[in-house]
């Protein structure tokens, strides 16, 4: 059975992407120090709310080297929403240094016509990712943000899987390796993000 | 294109599915989860539960169906009803919600609008704004909507569209704006409240209370410039199912999330 761990820094609701793992066959722990992760066969970085706060909480939890060296050994890694953006080297929203992970900062999503983008919207991939498998082509998500990570600089390009639009264009799901950052929420996004999970976990099972 | 939302509310008593008039003579229609999850199935973009509970023990209750819903129904949740504190939230956040929804709270005490943003992000808080219409040329309420808290029975003398722009700036992330005129009556949403509101502020508009058929969601939409609509009984007395709201609101050419491109999970 896939094991996945899911690190809980206090950002909010866990049990729905708990839940939708253990839809998708996986076996889920929550761990709140970096010294219970273990050896799961993936690691999930949820999350909503603000930067600095959630950065705090990730360094009194021993997670941030952690978390690190997992991507830089290219392990099976989710991160949803917050989690996706901490990835990146800073954030706009209350100037914080976030993981540094990927190239490019959290931006506010200028140009849109109603802030926070909430609700949901069609997510446009760039190439075939077996993540997406069986997901069709206009499928939505569910979103609930007013930052967005933008990919800026070497190796920028390379990471974006999918954009989406409000008013401008955004990223809404980035790739690189075996790395899956994704804006949008797949634990609240009914069927599609139910297969994305399904998809996620057969694919981390398989590594 | 963001899609425009449809959302069941579920008014909750003590663990149970009720609906009343003006909160008394509470019919059980069911448990919270089942239905919850029937909607989700059925194709509603998110879920409200609105907790009327009298006594204070529905509190665990109430917790109890949230953890149970996001067990069986992967849409958004939000919970309105009884947060009165940051810690209230935070235990409604774990139980599984996405949102909560403050009303007479935050008209009471405006600034746990602001510690709850700040704990938990905008996009996590909702105001429920319940106005009445009064008078032209009632003195304090330019905008000739009142705020009535209490579900709907106590006027607090605060102008309806000042408080929406103030509840924004105090960190609502969205607005959910009932009629008290309209709720129940099926006559339709009041546009001019909602387009009084949506026009002034950034965070999206729920629109609540008149929805008689179909097509008033179009007209919340276009006249009242909502962003999404929230319905209780002509959902649950099946008078229409979520798909047929939402192919009338496609045939009036607005964009909604349709289940034909859903996954096989």
């Amino acid at each position: 059975m896939t094991e996945a761990v899911v690190v809980d820094y206090g950002a909010g609701n866990l049990v729905s992407i708990e839940q939708a793992l253990v839809a998708a066959g996986a076996s889920v722990r929550r761990v709140v120090t970096a010294a219970g992760i273990g050896e799961p066969d993936l690691l999930v970085v949820p999350g909503v709310g603000a930067a600095q706060p959630a950065m705090d909480r990730l360094r009194e939890g021993g997670f941030v080297d952690p978390i690190r060296a997992w991507v830089a050994a290219d392990r099976p890694f989710l991160g949803i929403c917050l989690g996706l953006q901490l990835l990146y080297e800073g954030s706009d929203e209350d100037g914080a240094t976030t993981l540094g992970i990927l190239p490019g900062r959290t931006i506010r999503l200028e140009g849109a016509p109603t802030l926070p983008h909430i609700g949901w919207n069609q997510v446009e991939r760039r190439y075939g990712h077996p993540v997406f498998e069986g997901v069709a082509p206009d499928a939505d998500f569910y979103f609930v943000h007013s930052y967005v990570g933008a990919p800026a600089g070497p190796g920028a390009d390379g990471v974006i899987l999918a954009e989406t639009e409000h008013g401008t264009r955004f990223v809404s799901a980035v790739a690189r390796g075996r790395l899956l950052g994704v804006q949008f929420h797949p634990e609240r996004s009914g069927a599609n993000g139910l297969r994305l999970v399904a998809n996620l976990v057969r694919l981390a099972g398989a590594a | 294109m963001l899609r425009r939302r449809v959302i069941p509310c579920l008014d909750v008593a003590n663990g149970r599915v009720v609906k009343g008039t003006n909160f008394v003579d509470l019919v059980d229609e069911g448990d919270p989860p089942e239905l919850a999850e029937r909607y989700a199935r059925e194709g509603a973009d998110e879920l409200v539960y609105l907790d009327i509970s009298a006594a204070p023990e529905g509190r665990g209750t109430l917790l109890d169906i949230v953890e149970r819903t996001a067990r069986r129904a992967f849409v958004p949740l939000t919970v309105g009803g009884g947060v009165r504190s940051v810690d209230d939230m935070r235990d409604v956040l774990r139980a599984g919600a996405d949102k909560v929804s403050l009303n007479t709270r935050a008209v009471a005490d405006p600034d746990l609008v602001t510690r709850c943003a700040a704990r938990f992000g905008s996009q996590a808080v909702v105001v429920a704004i319940d106005a009445r219409r009064v008078p032209d040329g009632t003195p304090g309420l330019p905008s000739g909507f009142e705020v009535v808290v209490k579900g709907g029975r106590e006027p607090v003398g605060l102008d309806a569209v000042a408080w929406a722009v103030r509840c924004v700036e105090l960190g609502a992330g969205e607005l959910l704006v009932t009629s008290i005129d309209r709720d129940g009556t099926k006559s339709g949403f009041d546009t001019v409240l909602l387009r009084a509101i949506s026009s002034l502020v950034p965070v999206p508009v729920i629109a609540s209370g008149g929805a008689a058929g179909p097509d008033d969601f179009v007209t919340a939409i276009r006249e009242g410039g909502a962003d999404a609509v929230l319905a209780a009984s002509i959902f649950h007395r099946s008078e229409y199912t979520i798909a047929q709201v939402k192919a009338v609101m496609a045939a009036a050419g607005l964009p909604v999330r349709t289940l034909d491109q859903e996954a096989s999970a």
